[in-house]
């Protein structure tokens, strides 16, 4: 489980960040929401550590990483896998070499112990025959793949994936949703997804965190987004017409008690 | 400017003791080591043999038109050639000449690394990314480029041998013996000491502007074109220290 207690964060004197408090769940996918440039990214980063709040306590399952030494939070990196919006892998890298690289860096396995798990991890995102093949020659939907696989090689305990579906195409996007998903609950990590994507928001938001203008606007899950009172968050959840056609659809099966 | 300069270099020298860290395995250090001094050394022969052969060349016949006084042996124009080679050209000219191909090299390959998240990638693992990225790259071509200024010597040597032996300038004989003439050792190692500051200052400066690069594309070549500029004017500046160091 990971807390943030009371996050602020400031940019040049501009606060962006304001008293953020949210809890994500280990074996779950937690969303974080909200509009492009209404603070999540700069949330998440605050998450992993890559950026530092001026207010605020980030918390890895009891453990409070403003209060960790060097050593302690090289220790927690090693149980965080992150999938980067542009999958980050590493260009002069074959796609086995991105997987493997987190293995050589850190793990103890032999060489042939670290194959076997790169193959494992690289057989369990869905990829064959890529093995030796450059990102620079495998499509956007591959790249993730590759990339979630490099993120789970090292069996993280925390997973932060950063906009996992943009770039993507519907069908491609469910499948690294459902991909995910499968991962959390398989390995009871604590995923966190930083996404504006709703069919992801519907397809696997167990948990849900809306940021709004760097507030905390609004928490819940896939089941109570359609019934949330709150106007920041039903002005996103309902901007575009099919969702808007939806909600119409949802008020009358809940006037006619189809739907709870 | 000044105050802008001044928290450069500050960021600069902050960066370095990042870079200069004992690596997280040294295995992997060693194996991107190799690749370094493959990728920015080797990869760099060719070039040094072209320019060094066709400046030989030139500096010879420029030295045989210019020394016509009969008071002058004939076989200063070979003597001439190898000292202009020895203390300035083969150090500092090649050393200028890698800065824009090994500099920009560098600062595009990190900077893209940079916009790309992949260094990110990496500080989230957990790795010291300045340390995993910019030493081997430093060490490498560091070690690397003494290889580079004696084969340029060498070769811009060859170049003037070209033009004593294919045109009637001037004689081979002369020319040889115009080489081989008061030698003096220590200008070889002068040469190779300037070099290898160089090629600290070329792979350090453009991996500093490569690793803080900001923004998307036209950034990377923004601070490609920086990390040359500035890596040319601090070889400049530092030819004129270390002359003064070593050659008084």
């Amino acid at each position: 489980m990971i807390e943030a207690k009371n996050v602020s964060k400031w940019f040049d004197g501009q606060q962006v960040l304001y008293d953020i408090t949210a809890t994500f769940d280990s074996g779950k996918t937690n969303l974080i929401i909200g509009q492009s440039g209404s603070g999540k990214t700069v949330f998440m980063k605050c998450l992993i550590g890559l950026l530092t709040p001026e207010e605020g306590e980030i918390i890895y399952d009891g453990r409070n990483f403003r209060s960790m030494n060097n050593q302690e939070r090289k220790t927690l990196r090693t149980e965080i896998g992150m999938l980067f919006q542009g999958s980050a892998l590493f260009d002069n890298e074959t796609v086995l070499g991105n997987v493997m690289f987190p293995l050589k860096m850190f793990s103890p396995l032999s060489h042939e112990e670290q194959l076997e798990r790169a193959h494992f991890c690289i057989k369990r995102v869905g990829l064959t025959n890529a093995d030796e093949k450059y990102p620079s020659e495998i499509s956007g939907g591959m790249q993730k793949r590759v990339a979630i696989a490099r993120a789970i090689a090292l069996n993280p305990k925390y997973l932060f994936c950063d906009e996992p579906n943009s770039g993507l195409d519907p069908r491609t996007s469910i499948l690294i949703d459902e991909l995910l998903s499968d991962i959390t609950h398989e390995y009871d990590i604590t995923t966190i997804i930083n996404t504006h994507d709703m069919n992801s928001v519907l397809g696997i938001g167990e948990k849900i965190v809306f940021i709004n203008k760097g507030h905390c606007d609004w928490v819940g899950n896939d089941k109570t987004i359609f019934r949330s009172t709150s106007q920041s968050l039903n002005d996103f959840v309902f901007a575009s017409k099919l969702f808007r056609e939806v909600k119409k659809f949802l008020e009358k099966e809940y006037e006619s008690g189809k739907a709870r | 400017m000044l105050v802008s300069s001044i928290k450069s270099f500050g960021k600069y020298c902050l960066f370095m003791t990042q870079v200069f860290r004992t690596p997280d395995k040294w295995r992997v250090f060693f194996q991107r080591l190799v690749l370094e001094i493959s990728k920015l050394g080797v990869d760099s022969i060719p070039l040094v043999i072209i320019i060094s052969l066709f400046i030989g060349a030139v500096i010879t016949i420029q030295m045989t038109i210019n020394i016509v006084s009969p008071l002058i042996p004939s076989y200063s124009t070979g003597l001439a050639t190898r000292e202009i080679l020895l203390l300035e050209f083969s150090s500092s000219m090649m050393s200028l000449i890698l800065a824009g191909k090994v500099g920009s090299n560098i600062a595009s390959e990190i900077g893209t690394m940079r916009v790309t998240e992949q260094i990110d990638a990496l500080d989230i693992m957990g790795i010291n990314s300045a340390n995993f990225i910019v030493l081997p790259k430093v060490v490498g071509f560091v070690l690397f480029v003494p290889v580079l200024c004696v084969l340029s010597m060498f070769m811009g040597l060859v170049g003037g041998w070209f033009i004593a032996e294919f045109t009637t300038m001037i004689s081979v004989e002369n020319y040889v013996f115009g080489i081989q003439s008061f030698f003096n050792e220590w200008y070889v190692w002068y040469g190779i000491i300037k070099t290898v500051v160089f090629a600290y200052i070329i792979a350090s400066v453009a991996a500093y502007y490569g690793y803080y690069v900001k923004g998307g594309a036209l950034e990377v070549g923004q601070a490609s074109t920086r990390a040359v500029v500035s890596s040319s004017i601090l070889i400049l500046l530092a030819d004129v220290i270390l002359t003064k160091m070593l050659l008084q």
